[in-house]
């Protein structure tokens, strides 16, 4: 089927001319009318006119017009004269619908950053958001210790469920992590340590680096993954429907009322995850022993528990408490710095996971750094 | 004259980059039906939340019988807010909303602050709800339960944010006869933002009309004198619903 349209160029003078468009004009035919208009519109150039002659055209509808109209604005924005001129009366209600008579505001260029200024900027805002989370870090240990003085004044019914879906649906990953993290680490240990008759250091190595180290910050990043990104979707979901700013006005700080108590859970679910994720570590480690380094269950396990001593567990314990704080605080701060809808929310969700591991790391490392120097 | 409940001077509000409106200053009469007018996005819900102390202002002020609004300090809040989209907290059923803010400010029993929920859900037309989760309900009973919610703790001053945006005309016309009977009955004051034509005459005698363009207040009194006398055409527009031609 021709198309239901036809369109010529005529040069009426030297640096005048106009389009003559005939027949009707519908959106289904968008394709050909933009390429044909395309090609003649090309053709123009500063200071002449190229008008639109539109008393041929019976029918035009919305799609259409608004690709004239886009067209007539881009030829006057390159410094073309363009005018629809003797449309129809029920023409030019459409034309003037679309704003096709409507004065062409210029476009506002944008010049593109350059790469230092780029990077310049992205220094600043990381800058800014740690400096956000430092005071968010203020601000919850005033609001903490306002809670110690009259602990009824914070929100702590949702405390329970808080600690349930944090903790106890953690469990099955945590242990199932942490065991396969110590299987890992036996079976590259076993090669070098099999080299020199040392099967038995096995043990040593899996109790001390599980329960120091690998136990806590393996929990911690399940953490994370769980309950920070959990907890900064929540925030930042109830920020972007105002739910936030409705309890500010009911009397409710966001501090006592949210963050407080899930901080409260973490702190104290994520040590007894820790202890579960040692146990399950050194599990792995066993099983490696007992069947290719030819070690005995009770041989491995007494070794175990003669170089592990209490401080090893212990400072992981210590260790997890700080990390557990850290999800806490930079999950709460950012889902409450959320703004924007939906996506916002997202983005939030995704940062809290990207900072939270990062400073889980920088904590491991110089926590790990002092106890050292510490001589503990 | 008494005093006015609420003096706003020379305020500024907007965010780091853009400004929302500028230089507004203006009093709510207590015991008075304030109105918030303007099209939408002018900056209405914005000023609202400068009035409730949610933003601290750019410049200029605003006090509320002489203090200063602030929620960054817990405490009984003086007054109830309805948000636009009614904010209700989406963990809590519609009841437990309600009852949130008496459970925290009062100490009544348990069966006592059941009898308030009810009886605010009742007045709001909500009684059949008061179970419900709030993803269950329209944006119109959203709103509802966000006026009984704002209403719980017996407050003096109520802001509603577009109270009868989305509801339907019977509805409309009691939510109306509810404000302008707590108003008249109970000396309560209300500031209301609002598009409703009808709804403004009936209920309101003084408000302002902010304008996007001009980021700034173009008419203030009472809507009606307004309607019959003013001659800016952005106002004569609004309130005789004619589009405003364009002049460019
Ligand atoms: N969080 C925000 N950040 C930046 N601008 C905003 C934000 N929220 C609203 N605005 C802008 O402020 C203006 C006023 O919005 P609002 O007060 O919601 O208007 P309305 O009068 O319809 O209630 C609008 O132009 C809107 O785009
Ligand atoms: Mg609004």
């Amino acid at each position: 089927m021709p198309p239901a349209f036809g369109i010529e160029q005529v040069q009426t003078s030297a640096d005048q001319g106009e389009i003559r468009i005939h027949g009707s004009l519908r959106f289904a035919e968008a394709a050909p009318l933009w390429t044909e208009l395309r090609r003649l519109e090309t053709s123009a150039a500063r200071g002449q006119t190229l008008n639109f002659e539109m008393s041929a055209v019976q029918r035009i509808d919305g799609g259409a017009m608004a690709l004239l109209a886009c067209l007539r604005a881009e030829l006057q924005r390159r410094g073309v004269k363009s005018e629809f001129v003797a449309a129809d009366a029920h023409v030019q209600r459409i034309i003037h619908l679309y704003g096709g008579d409507h004065a062409v505001a210029r476009l506002k260029r944008r010049r593109p950053l350059g790469t230092l200024d780029q990077l310049g900027r992205a220094t600043i805002s990381i800058l800014l958001e740690v400096k956000l989370v430092l005071a968010f870090f203020g601000q919850m240990v005033v609001a903490g210790a306002g809670v110690l003085r009259s602990p009824r004044s914070a929100n702590w019914r949702e405390l329970p469920a808080t600690m349930e879906r944090s903790g106890a649906d953690a469990v099955p990953v945590i242990l199932l992590i942490n065991f396969l993290v110590g299987v890992a680490m036996a079976f590259q240990s076993a090669a070098q340590l099999k080299q020199f008759g040392a099967n038995i250091l096995v043990a040593d190595l899996i109790g001390i680096s599980i329960c120091r180290e690998l136990g806590p910050l393996m929990t911690a990043i399940v953490v994370c993954g769980r309950s920070g990104a959990a907890f900064a979707a929540e925030l930042g979901f109830m920020q972007v429907n105002e739910e936030i700013d409705a309890l500010r006005t009911m009397g409710f700080g966001p501090m006592r009322y949210l963050v407080l108590p899930r901080a409260l859970a973490l702190i104290l679910v994520v040590p007894l995850l820790t202890l579960l994720a040692d146990v399950a570590g050194v599990l792995g480690g066993l099983v490696v022993g007992v069947t290719s380094l030819d070690l005995t269950v009770r041989g491995y396990l007494n070794q175990t528990a003669r170089v592990v001593s209490l401080w090893d567990i212990s400072s992981g314990v210590i260790k997890s408490m700080v990390f557990a704080f850290a999800v806490a605080l930079i999950a709460c701060q950012q889902g409450l710095a959320t703004s924007g809808g939906a996506e916002g929310v997202g983005r939030r969700t995704t940062s809290t996971v990207v900072i939270t591991m990062f400073t889980l790391i920088l904590v491991d490392a110089v926590t790990t750094v002092l106890f050292r120097m510490a001589g503990l | 004259m008494s005093d006015p409940l609420f003096k706003v001077v020379d305020l500024t509000i907007g965010w780091d980059e853009t400004v929302v409106q500028r230089g507004a200053t203006f009093e709510i009469e207590r015991g008075s039906i304030f109105a918030i007018l303007g099209s939408s996005g002018c900056g209405k819900s914005t000023m609202l939340r400068y009035l409730v102390g949610l933003e601290a202002p750019l410049s200029g002020s605003i006090t509320i019988d002489g203090l200063a609004p602030d929620q960054s300090v817990p405490g009984r809040p003086l007054f109830g807010v309805m948000f636009q989209s009614g904010a209700l907290l989406g963990s809590l059923t519609v009841g437990e909303n309600v009852a949130l803010p008496l459970q925290a400010w009062t100490c009544l029993p348990p069966d006592a602050i059941g009898g308030i929920v009810a009886a605010k859900l009742r007045l709001v037309g909500l009684e059949h709800a008061e179970g419900r989760m709030p993803s269950e309900l329209s944006g119109g009973m959203c709103k509802r339960a966000g006026i009984a919610r704002a209403m719980a703790l017996e407050p003096d001053l109520l802001f509603l944010d577009e109270p009868s945006a989305g509801l339907d005309p019977v509805s409309a016309v009691e939510l109306d006869e509810l404000i302008l009977s707590l108003n008249q009955q109970l000396g309560l004051t209300f500031v209301v933002v609002t598009h409703d034509l009808e709804s403004i005459f009936k209920i309101s005698k003084s408000c302002i009309m902010l304008d996007r363009e001009s980021k700034s207040i173009i008419a203030r009194g009472d809507p009606r004198v307004l309607r019959d006398t003013s001659t800016d055409p952005r106002v004569h527009s609004f309130f005789n619903r004619t589009p405003l031609e364009v002049t460019s």
